[in-house]
């Protein structure tokens, strides 16, 4: 596979991957590693940081053995989110793909997730995998207050709101799962590599 | 334990330590002091434990009321601190009488100053740290006035003599270009280095907005959002630079032309809006053993 690194400062590289997955898988094989501050994945890169002034030595190396690695041990984890879908902008996404609010609503269903990154705010994850028909741009003027649980999509992502933020993304639904709670030992619900379902009450 | 009485709040004065780094997968921003060698030096003048909580104060610092008497400091920018109305040396640790104001003024030579107090403030931490974050609401809010402030157990170090605070230099921040150099033409690059720059009054402890010439882009598209770290200069569409600071978003769309180096960082949080800059390129020195 090929990656390529980049500096981000000079206590930072960005490895440039083909796709998420291999961001994901990349990011998954790095995590906790001493070397490093932060592993970050992006759409399609993985930010490492590290503390002090040496580059990790052999860093290229160790990006190179991670990308060869498999998948990480352990079983993947399934999410399920239910949903409500009554969002102010139901009927507004329907009419820009040209299906009806009860198709947009189950095609969000059917379609499979993966969560790619983490980014926004605290706990917001950006989930690829929608039905490609779903892709719409964000909304011209972002809302000043999306509120807390907003199920939302923009882009080729769906995501959920974890608290009240400003928000330019297009409302579907909202759901009463705590995506972000800094008091629990897993503060986010979502991490990168998590399957999730949207279930409709 | 001792009380601290909030007499006034000042413009933007918050509880700082040495911030969340670890947490920027969960997209939650590093935060911390945006002038880390004051930050430590206000906790070691007064003996505290290095990652203690301190007060960072922004552009007019606040007014403070100890019940009991209290060991002190401030450091950073030079906001002309006085106990009962006498000057405190800055970087020097003063005893503040019970019932005594610890007041501090307009800052000069930078725009953050750091209150420390032997002990430190005792304030809940959420992710592992007291700092407040701006992006984020995370950690103690800033103090407003009336708060009534805790300090800590005391510590078994005794204060520590002040070390010269070193003169800020010339406001030059040292970059490395990229990681999206490759999304500006070179002249966008040199136009980088040649301007100098103005800081922007919208500027905070998420990003410095900077003026000057708009830096042009080359047509790529949208950026996928990747990874950013505290010293990344985003360009937005509209060809402006925004050096990311500590409470910086995790992630984010613009390119970033190129990252001030870490040892620079203090300087650009000490940067006062319609101060002027410039950025140099840095050429690391060649490691010892490369042949």
């Amino acid at each position: 596979m090929t990656a390529t690194v980049r500096p981000a400062g000079d206590r930072a590289v960005l490895v440039e991957l083909p796709d998420s997955s291999a961001a994901v898988r990349l990011a998954q094989a790095l995590t906790g590693r001493a070397e490093f501050v932060d592993v970050v994945p992006g759409h399609r890169t993985v930010l490492l940081t590290w503390a002090g002034e040496r580059r990790p030595q052999e860093l290229e190396a160790l990006v190179e053995s991670a990308l060869g690695s498999g998948p990480p041990p352990g079983p993947v984890r399934r999410i399920e989110i239910p949903v409500v879908y009554d969002g102010p902008d139901l009927d507004e996404v329907a009419e820009l793909v040209g299906l009806s609010p009860d198709e947009v609503v189950r095609r969000h269903v059917a379609a499979k997730y993966v969560v790619a990154f983490l980014g926004f705010a605290p706990g917001f994850a950006y989930l690829l995998g929608g039905d490609e028909r779903l892709e719409v741009p964000r909304r011209a003027n972002p809302r000043e207050r999306v509120p807390a649980g907003s199920v939302a999509i923009a882009g080729p992502y769906s995501g959920v709101y974890p608290r009240d933020t400003p928000g330019g993304w297009r409302l579907l639904g909202r759901t009463s799962t705590t995506l972000f709670d800094p008091e629990q030992s897993r503060p986010a619900l979502l991490a990168p590599g998590d399957r999730v379902r949207f279930v409709a009450l | 334990m001792n009380e601290v009485a909030v007499v006034r709040a000042g413009a933007l004065t918050t509880f700082q330590d040495c911030g969340r780094p670890g947490f920027a997968h969960l997209g939650v921003p590093p935060s911390g002091a945006a002038d880390p060698p004051a930050f430590r030096l206000a906790n070691r003048i007064v003996g505290n434990a290095a990652d203690a909580a301190v007060l960072e104060a922004t552009l007019i610092g606040p007014a403070l009321r100890f019940a009991r008497p209290a060991l002190v400091a401030v450091t950073g920018a030079d906001a002309g601190a006085t106990i009962a109305g006498h000057p405190l040396e800055r970087g020097r640790a003063a005893e503040v009488p019970a019932g005594v104001v610890l007041e501090l003024g307009g800052c000069r030579e930078g725009v953050r100053a750091y209150i420390s107090v032997r002990g430190g403030f005792a304030v809940d931490a959420t992710l592992g740290s007291r700092s407040h974050d701006l992006l984020t609401g995370l950690g103690p809010p800033p103090l407003r006035e009336g708060d009534l402030l805790h300090v800590g157990t005391e510590p078994a170090r005794p204060p520590q003599r002040a070390e010269i605070v070193p003169a800020r230099g010339e406001p030059t921040l040292f970059v490395v270009p990229g990681p999206r150099d490759d999304w500006f033409p070179s002249e966008a690059l040199a136009a980088l280095t040649e301007t100098t720059w103005r800081v922007a009054a919208a500027s905070n402890r998420i990003g410095m907005r900077l003026e000057g010439p708009a830096l042009a882009r080359l047509d790529r598209g949208e950026l996928l959002s990747e990874g950013l770290v505290t010293g990344a200069i985003q360009v937005t569409s509209g060809g402006r630079p925004i050096v990311l600071g500590p409470d910086h978003p995790t992630t984010g769309g613009y390119p970033v032309i190129a990252v001030v180096v870490a040892r620079d960082l203090p300087l650009a949080g000490q940067l006062a809006p319609g101060s002027s800059l410039r950025f140099a390129e840095y050429h690391a020195a060649p490691k010892p053993g490369n042949v």
